[in-house]
């Protein structure tokens, strides 16, 4: 930096241009703002010295005040008699507003403030993250007892008590999912594709306006919803896979045609212009340049749709019911799934209820892992194959 | 191959008669008249939102892309009406091509692919040999070959802004169409690119009619061989066509005081 005027200054007394009129006075001005410095002694004005650096708090300030909060705190409340709860709250709470005063006063508003801010964010990072570790934790140590071979081979049929598995359950939970699957991403995608390409006036408002109250249909009902529909048809007390992935398809559709209708809008017009021009059909054009474009978010929308609706329990117990031997096929009787019988297991255990209760466990975590895939999987996807747009 | 890139092939001309475009109620171009010469460059001129680019989309039928757009008048293609009731804009346009203000190369293909894409979207049913050699004269004509000859397959986006503008001329002369309409095509592009387009459409015109929209005066006068100068009386009025000539009749001695004043840079 230091450097820097003083090579400038040669620039502008070697440089050829200098009889340039613009350049020339520009060179001359320079020219007499250095020599403004060397001659006159006292300028009218003086600027106050240049100054960047404030005292700052030590980077461990944050956590020591805190960590001395919680001494005081964990004093005072074990003089009135020892609470956890008030303890942990006391502590965030003071803590914070220690790290504001201390902060105020050492490095100004500024700075105070934002301690201030950081400090909140953290704890409502903190706050919001606590369930979700405690629930990891919980279903990670109680699922770990039957997370075992036995679990991935075995069904439930003619077990009673102990030993026994889920793979009647895990094989339900896929093929009913994979069904509302296939049910769902063609009419959810083929639906984005009309609202966002096609879709003008009352009708596209009408179907945007049911897909938004879809959105918001309580899985029960659309349990109901598929329960009803195949009462109609096959009588009372029918219970198959199928009906399952319709009920879950009705929850699963307005999700893919959210999401694929995002990333359809982002897909620039500029592209499906420039494939008009070529003299191509605007179905040929959605289906090989803005489908291709928007693929990778289509598929990250379609998987985390998955993983949404894989763990429903309330529709599929109305409508795909409750078995305990392998069934593949769901067009034929009951079906299992992980989150219908992590429920049965807790709710009905029978005698003794132990080994039952370990399997409900040991569902839910397997749940939570084939989530966790997917979800995985489709951060994968859009990394791999989601398209720079620009 | 070592054949020339450009062999002369007479092109085809485009009458307007009458031509009215509106986006919605809004009437933006009123009464065109004008006649595009076969095997020739046209340049477009004049003052912004005066309507040059909404009369270039009307003449291959990309203005009723728009929602609500649409044209009333007659285009004649040689002597077809591409506004008749029985014409195909699809149709119309693989006759008429177009290249953008902003290049916009298909993100998800490579080089070779946004080249052959407008044979390749229409599923026309072509050896991957004849392809190979259609996609090769293309580039050869964009001037884009040496550049790219080694990396055909890397995706188009990957290319500077100037390399993938000629891209964009590449891709949209293998479709062979009969005339190309090109809007600003180098207004994004530093003057080296702007000079190799600006060659490449001169080289081009043995092959297409061509149609350019440009703000640069310079281009104009260099490029083309007509003129038709744009102009507007204010804003929520119409524009018009004012007059259309030889380039260097609009340059030098217009008819119009107004194309006078535009062209020397005084306006009002
Ligand atoms: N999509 C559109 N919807 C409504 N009006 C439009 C649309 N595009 C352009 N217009 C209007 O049509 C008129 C002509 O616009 P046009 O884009 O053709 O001008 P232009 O001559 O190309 O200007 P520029 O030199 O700035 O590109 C303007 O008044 C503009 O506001
Ligand atoms: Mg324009």
């Amino acid at each position: 930096m230091s450097t820097e005027p003083t090579q400038r200054e040669d620039v502008t007394d070697t440089d050829p241009n200098a009889d340039v009129p613009g350049l020339g006075s520009l060179a001359s001005n320079a020219h007499a703002h250095a020599e403004d410095a060397h001659t006159v002694a006292a300028p009218a004005r003086v600027r106050p010295p240049v100054q960047v650096a404030g005292k700052v708090l030590p980077g461990w300030a944050p956590w020591g005040i805190v960590a001395a909060t919680a001494v005081v705190m964990a004093g005072l409340v074990a003089a009135i008699g020892w609470n956890w709860a008030l303890w942990v709250v006391g502590t965030v709470v003071v803590g914070g507003a220690a790290q504001y005063v201390v902060s105020r006063a050492v490095e100004g508003k500024r700075r105070a403030t934002d301690r201030g801010f950081t400090y909140a964010i953290v704890a409502a990072f903190a706050l919001a993250l606590a369930p979700l570790i405690s629930l990891l934790y919980t279903v990670v140590s109680r699922g770990a007892a039957r997370f075992d071979g036995e679990f991935f081979t075995w069904s439930m049929r003619g077990v009673i008590g102990e030993g026994g598995g889920a793979v009647h359950a895990i094989y339900g939970t896929l093929i009913i999912t994979g069904c509302a699957t296939l049910i769902s991403v063609p009419i959810g995608i083929l639906a984005a594709i009309y609202l966002q390409e096609y879709g003008q006036g009352r009708l596209k408002r009408a179907l945007t306006f049911f897909v938004d109250v879809m959105t918001g249909i309580p899985s029960i009902v659309a349990g109901l919803f598929a329960f009803s529909l195949f009462s109609i048809f096959f009588g009372p007390g029918i219970r198959l896979g199928i009906m399952g992935s319709v009920a879950l398809s009705v929850l699963m559709i307005p999700i893919v045609v959210r999401s694929t209708e995002e990333m359809l809008r982002i897909v620039p017009n500029s592209l499906r212009e420039a494939s008009y021009a070529l003299g191509v059909s605007k179905w040929r054009t959605i289906v090989k340049v803005v489908l291709p474009t928007a693929l990778g978010g289509i598929v990250t929308g379609v998987v985390l749709a998955v993983a949404r609706i894989i763990g429903e329990t309330a529709p599929l117990l109305i409508t795909v019911g409750v078995v305990s031997s392998v069934n593949v096929n769901p067009f034929d009787g009951r079906m299992q799934n992980l989150a219908v019988f992590a429920f049965n297991s807790y709710k009905s255990p029978g005698v003794p209820p132990e080994p039952s209760i370990d399997r409900a466990w040991t569902a839910a975590l397997v749940l939570i892992l084939i989530v966790m895939v997917l979800n995985i999987t489709a951060r994968f996807i859009y990394r791999r194959f989601g398209t720079e747009i620009r | 191959m070592t054949a020339p890139a450009h062999t002369p092939v007479q092109a085809k001309s485009i009458t307007a008669t009458d031509l009215d475009l509106y986006y919605g109620s809004f009437l933006a171009v009123k009464g065109v008249n004008i006649t595009i010469e076969p095997n020739k460059v046209t340049a477009l001129i004049g003052s912004s939102g005066c309507g040059k680019s909404t009369f270039l989309r009307s003449l291959n039928r990309m203005h009723e892309l728009v929602p609500g757009a649409y044209a009333d008048g007659e285009v004649l293609l040689d002597d077809v009406d591409i506004y008749a009731a029985d014409a195909d804009p699809v149709q119309v346009r693989r006759q008429i091509g177009m290249v953008f203000q902003a290049p916009n190369p298909f993100p998800t293909m490579s080089i070779y692919d946004n080249v052959a894409a407008g044979l390749k979207l229409n599923s026309r049913k072509i050896k991957k040999s004849d392809l190979d050699a259609i996609v090769e004269r293309a580039l050869r004509g964009a001037n884009l070959w040496d550049e790219v000859k080694d990396r055909l397959g890397k995706p188009g986006m990957g290319l500077s802004g100037g390399q993938q503008q000629r891209l964009c001329i590449a891709r949209a002369t293998a479709v062979e169409p009969d005339v190309l309409l090109m809007d600003e095509p180098a207004s994004a592009l530093d003057p080296i690119s702007t000079l190799a387009i600006e060659d490449l459409i001169t080289e081009l015109k043995k092959e297409y009619t061509i149609v350019i929209v440009t703000h640069n005066m310079q281009q104009a006068s260099r490029a083309s061989d007509n003129t038709a100068f744009f102009n507007i009386e204010g804003t929520g009025k119409p524009g018009r066509l004012v007059e259309v000539d030889t380039t260097e009749k609009i340059f030098s001695n217009p008819t119009h005081k107004e194309t006078e004043d535009y062209v020397s840079g005084r306006f009002g």
